[in-house]
């Protein structure tokens, strides 16, 4: 049986991809922030996922205005990283596990979340950054060491689905792949955020307090942390940190009892605090002994 | 009744709601076209030929023309779209902010590297009102 053992919340800053892309890491402007991801890709090592499910938004990349889905679920083959204008990244092409993709969309419109099913789709940094930090550095002709199912969620124009939305919606994943007959580990990605504001005259916006309370109510009061209103992102965590909704799909995903294994929060990466957290079930913990 | 939009208090910030997707949607899907090559290669080469094929106002045409990030936002842009304009022109993300901000690109930068701006006095429209901020 096919089984969520764990979750990671995570920025996808566009930066960070242009640095590893360009090998700057090491410069002392970088270097606080990947020294974070040293533990975290120690960690995604041994814990040997087979898919990642990868929640995520697309940044007027690939969906363009004609059409704005609130959840797109990826039942392709496979995902080119996309041109966002500078050319597409240099790393590989994600692969899917199509059969529970196709799975996982089947059982969430019977579990009344109406998702948009993507048959072509193309992935921005939103997708890409994340894997980067998490896996390191990977060429275009090298293969990520897992599946992935990619979940856009629309968090550009207002309003992105509530916490509690994607919250349940977490949920109803688990419930999908919890009926999935082949043995898998599934690991769960919710990435976005931190505090940022990327636009007008109040661009810069970084709350430090805010993020540190997110970050620990995750772990132990994520019920009433995926009640938060959307006015409270806007105005305490900056225009775009309503990204961070996307992880409460992940923490839904989990179990109520979870470890926090890691985090790392630290400011600036471009406009942007990083945040990143590791959650592990505490019943897999016990099995894996 | 309409709706409540409680963000409209949040200084310096304009929320991309459906009524603003509505009001930018020709001048989102012009920026949006500059992500592949071939586009920005054609708007490169004539600004005005390849503006005449979208529909949008006179007023975000001329916004388009003069780079005037803020008043693209204003007229309904969104930044993950006035971003495309802003990569072709080879501005990225944090140049373009410390552009929007007012405050040039290197002042926004050291204001980043000391921590962000701190949501203190910066929550709500009377807050800036009272600073005499616009
Ligand atoms: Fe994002």
């Amino acid at each position: 049986m096919a089984r969520i053992t764990a979750g990671v919340g995570c920025s996808h800053v566009p930066a960070i991809g242009v640095a590893m892309d360009s090998g700057i890491t090491e410069q002392p402007y970088w270097e606080p922030v990947f020294e974070g991801f040293e533990k975290s890709r120690e960690w995604m090592k041994a814990q040997k996922a087979d898919v990642v499910f990868l929640v995520y938004n697309d940044h007027c990349t690939v969906f363009d205005a004609t059409c704005i889905p609130t959840f797109a679920l990826g039942c392709a083959p496979e995902f080119a990283p996309a041109d966002e204008g500078w050319g597409p990244r240099p790393v590989p092409v994600v692969k899917n596990h199509q059969k529970l993709a196709s799975h996982i969309a089947h059982s969430l419109i019977l579990d009344e979340f109406d998702i948009t099913i993507m048959n072509e789709m193309e992935v921005d940094h939103g997708l890409t950054v994340p894997m980067s930090v998490m896996f390191g550095d990977k060429g275009i002709d090298d293969e990520w060491p897992c599946l992935v199912i990619p979940l856009c969620v629309n968090v550009v124009q207002y309003p992105a689905p509530t916490g509690n939305r994607c919250y349940n919606l977490g949920k109803a994943v688990r419930r999908a792949v919890d009926s999935f007959d082949e043995d898998l580990n599934v690991v769960v990605f919710g990435t976005g955020g931190m505090s940022h504001q990327l636009q007008y005259k109040r661009a810069g916006l970084i709350n430090k307090e805010w993020d540190t309370q997110f970050l620990n109510r995750l772990t132990s009061d994520p019920v009433s942390l995926s009640q938060t209103p959307h006015i409270d992102y806007l105005r305490e965590a900056g225009s775009e940190g309503v990204e961070m909704v996307m992880w409460h799909v992940m923490r839904g995903a989990l179990d109520d009892d979870v470890e926090e294994i890691h985090r790392h929060y630290h400011v600036p990466a471009s406009n942007t605090a990083v945040g990143h957290i590791i959650l592990e079930n505490k019943k897999d913990q016990k099995a894996k002994i | 009744m309409g709706l409540n939009k409680d963000y409209e208090d949040i200084p310096g910030t304009f929320v991309f709601d459906a009524d603003r997707g509505r009001e930018g949607y020709h001048l989102n899907q012009f920026c949006i076209s500059l992500r592949k090559a071939p586009n920005r290669e054609a708007f490169g080469a004539d600004e005005g030929a390849y503006l005449d094929k979208y529909k949008m106002t006179a007023e975000q045409r001329q916004a388009v023309i003069d780079r005037d990030w803020n008043q693209l936002l204003e007229l309904g842009g969104n930044i993950y779209y006035t971003s495309k304009l802003a990569a072709n022109d080879g501005i990225n993300f944090q140049e373009l902010a410390g552009l929007m901000t007012g405050m040039g690109i290197e002042a926004y930068r050291a204001m980043m590297l000391a921590g962000g701006r701190s949501p203190e006095g910066n929550r709500y429209q009377h807050e800036w009102d009272e600073k005499g901020e616009k």
